[in-house]
């Protein structure tokens, strides 16, 4: 009986595989089947706005173009995975995504550790990859397979440092970081480099890890150390807490941070703190160019909440795959990486996209400012040496 | 100085949450010989019972102490019932086996805690109610620039009461004396006509209550709370009763306190002499192995001490 049962599960479960190979054989071989596009994210974990925001954006690009009759007449279809925020989560449906669902090309993820843990998989299997808005620069240099449509944590952190600097007149700064995060660990050393190169000084570094709770110890040595601004690149969990609790220790120099900010979550836990903080981000929903305009219109109409940058750069990495895929005119990889790769001056609504040799996109950051719970666009700051205009409409 | 008052401050209004969740662990070791692991997601448990109290009341729009009053009794009262639960089910059945069985058995519920709500309300951190103005009010300047703020005496206040008020019952009431024998001897305590199965689930239940009341009182310092906020706060009060003595009302306050201040010294100035604030977290679990190894019983402890 034992034994009858176990033959009977391992035929089933052949079947299932065979059934999974045929799938994906359609798909990889071209012709009219759908076009199969993995999005991995965090949907129920500490980030989950972030993937949740990321979804958003996919979902509604991807509805855009089969509407408009799809890509050479074929269909995107979106299979999406939960990675908890979990590195580990997120190599394991990468892994599912590539060998069982056979997808085309990935999407994801927003958070760097996850990506990192993720884009070895995707350069093994030769799956083009795309992060929305992974960046920290180790992401991309895990192999030609791997791209992304957000700029990089280099340019991140220079951009809050140049703002300190000239916009704030700041002389000294302090530095609140995540000590396991490689998002915010990047951040730090970047915006560190370029805030002492203008001058400026570094009088106090502080860290903590996700899921602490406490941050008034860091905060009273912060204080003691008397800075003008305080720089936290963390992700919105923290961030609220720790402004509460800089409001409550009296501190007023102005915390400064990235877009890991963006969360509505944000709003609640840290509410009127946050005020007279900034943010370094992707885009503004302010931002009055008609492009931009239309996407929050159509966006706000659908999810009934306006987008944030990573919905935005989701909607962007969806929309630089599909133009890429037409250009190829077939889902194959290694043709696909190439089309990728040479994307050029692509109109996204976080700005003209252009992939570089090291598979980043180049484009200006905005900084917005914190105001009764709403990011307010504050100035636009482009790249060194990019021809890039300084101005809010790309 | 102005700076390590500031600390110091600090330092004890994390200890005296932690004093609060130990106190639990510490009256069930006493009367049960029992590490109740579970007791870390009580606390938990405890914070969302007051934040899904304040929003289905609607006291979240209306921040007072009034409203604090109330979401804080209520999550108390959710809690014990929560702890009497978890007493009655899962620890009962098993008491008459070794000791390790229930021990599993704490852990069991643990998990299991923390995994049905995961499930059911995801991980994502969640917003608890700024009941006293928090998020826009300044602190109280005290010196210099060592300040208070609103939330850290307002913890620091309910905690004394409360522990006061658990000091009574366990001295002056005559369940407390009930307690007390039942953690002298429980089957003795049965032979004197005490209904020793009430007075345990009794135990769970205000363990428990002290627990959620620790967790409302640090979500108006810290207002971030989810599913997993229960384990590193559950493992920490757990080193401060095994620091003051576990079993010992007393200890486990003193312990609290301590490792609360431990950990927020190590911090502020742990980098004078090399250690970064990343330590914090071992420096508890350092403190927990020194105890073991120089004083098992702990600071208060003792072998033949009372226990409840």
């Amino acid at each position: 009986m034992k034994r009858t049962l176990l033959a009977l599960l391992l035929i089933t479960t052949l079947f299932v595989s065979f059934a999974c190979e045929r799938r994906g054989g359609v798909t990889n071989g071209g012709g009219s089947g759908p076009i199969l596009v993995g999005y991995y994210g965090d949907l129920s974990g500490r980030t989950s706005s972030f993937g949740q925001s990321t979804k958003n954006g996919v979902e509604m690009a991807a509805d855009e173009i089969n509407k408009a009759g799809g890509i050479d007449g074929r269909q995107i279809q979106i299979i999406t995975e939960d990675d908890q925020g979990e590195p580990n989560k997120a190599a394991t449906v990468v892994t599912k995504l590539i060998n069982q669902d056979r997808v085309a090309a990935l999407l994801g993820e927003v958070a760097s550790s996850n990506s990192l843990a993720a884009a070895p998989k995707a350069q093994e299997a030769k799956v083009p990859m795309i992060s929305p808005s992974s960046t920290n620069p180790a992401v991309t240099q895990v192999g030609d397979y791997i791209f992304r449509v957000c700029f990089i944590d280099p340019f991140q952190g220079e951009v809050m440092a140049k703002f300190s600097a000239n916009n704030l007149k700041a002389k000294r700064a302090a530095i609140l970081y995540d000590f396991n995060s490689d998002y915010s660990r990047g951040l730090y050393q970047f915006f560190k480099r370029s805030f002492e190169s203008q001058g400026g000084q570094i009088v106090s570094e502080q860290s903590y890890t996700q899921g602490d709770r406490d941050f008034s110890g860091q905060l009273t040595a912060i204080r003691a150390a008397n800075p003008d601004v305080i720089y936290v690149p963390g992700y919105y969990g923290e961030i609220g807490v720790i402004s509460n609790q800089t409001k409550q220790l009296g501190i007023k120099a102005p915390l400064l941070g990235g877009d890991g900010w963006d969360a509505p979550q944000l709003w609640d836990l840290g509410g009127a703190s946050l005020n007279g903080n900034y943010i370094s981000n992707h885009y503004s929903v302010d931002d009055p160019s008609p492009a931009i305009q239309k996407f929050v219109a159509d966006y706000k109409a659908r999810y009934n909440i306006l987008p944030d940058a990573l919905a935005a750069l989701g909607y962007d990495s969806m929309k630089v795959l599909a133009d890429a895929i037409k250009r190829a005119g077939t889902t194959e990889n290694v043709k696909l990486r190439d089309a990728i790769a040479q994307t050029k001056n692509f109109p996204g609504v976080t700005g003209q996209i252009t992939i570089d040799k090291d598979r980043n996109a180049v484009k200006p950051a905005v900084v917005l400012k914190l105001q009764n719970s709403k990011f307010v666009y504050e100035t636009t700051i482009s790249p060194e040496g990019s021809s890039e205009p300084v101005a809010t409409n790309n | 100085m102005d700076t390590f008052v500031q600390q110091l401050i600090n330092g004890l209004n994390i200890g005296a949450i932690y004093a609060l969740i130990a106190l639990g662990y510490t009256m069930v070791y006493g009367i049960l010989r029992l590490i109740n692991f579970a007791h870390g997601d009580v606390y938990m448990v405890g914070a969302f019972a007051g934040y899904f109290l304040a929003l289905s009341l609607g006291l979240a729009a209306a921040p007072s102490f009034l409203s604090l009053g109330i979401v804080l009794v209520g999550s108390m009262l959710i809690a014990a019932v929560v702890g009497v639960i978890i007493e009655r089910f899962a620890y009962r059945p098993v008491r008459k086996y070794s000791r390790m069985t229930t021990l599993i058995m704490a852990i069991g519920v643990s998990l299991l805690i923390e995994n049905l709500f995961v499930a059911q309300i995801g991980a994502a951190p969640r917003a608890f109610p700024d009941f006293l103005g928090s998020q826009s009010q300044l602190p109280y300047r005290l010196f210099g620039n060592a300040a208070i703020s609103k939330a850290q005496i307002v913890i620091f206040l309910v905690s004394v009461a409360l522990m006061v008020l658990l000091q009574w019952i366990v001295y002056k009431t005559k369940v407390g004396t009930a307690m007390r024998a039942v953690s002298f001897n429980l089957n003795s305590a049965k032979l004197m006509g005490i209904n020793t199965d009430a007075i345990i689930s009794l135990t769970f239940g205000i363990g428990s209550a002290l627990a959620a009341a620790g967790g409302v009182l640090t979500a108006q310092y810290n207002p971030n709370i989810d599913p997993l906020m229960g384990i590193l706060t559950g493992l920490k009060a757990f080193v401060a009763a095994v620091l003051g003595g576990i079993g010992n009302i007393p200890g486990a306050v003193l312990g609290g306190l301590l490792i609360g201040a431990a950990e927020t010294f190590v911090v502020g100035y742990g980098h004078h002499i090399g250690i970064a604030s990343t330590y914090r977290d071992a420096v508890a679990f350092a403190i927990l192995i020194l105890v073991l190894l120089i004083r098992p019983s702990g600071l208060l402890g003792s072998t033949v001490q009372e226990k409840v």
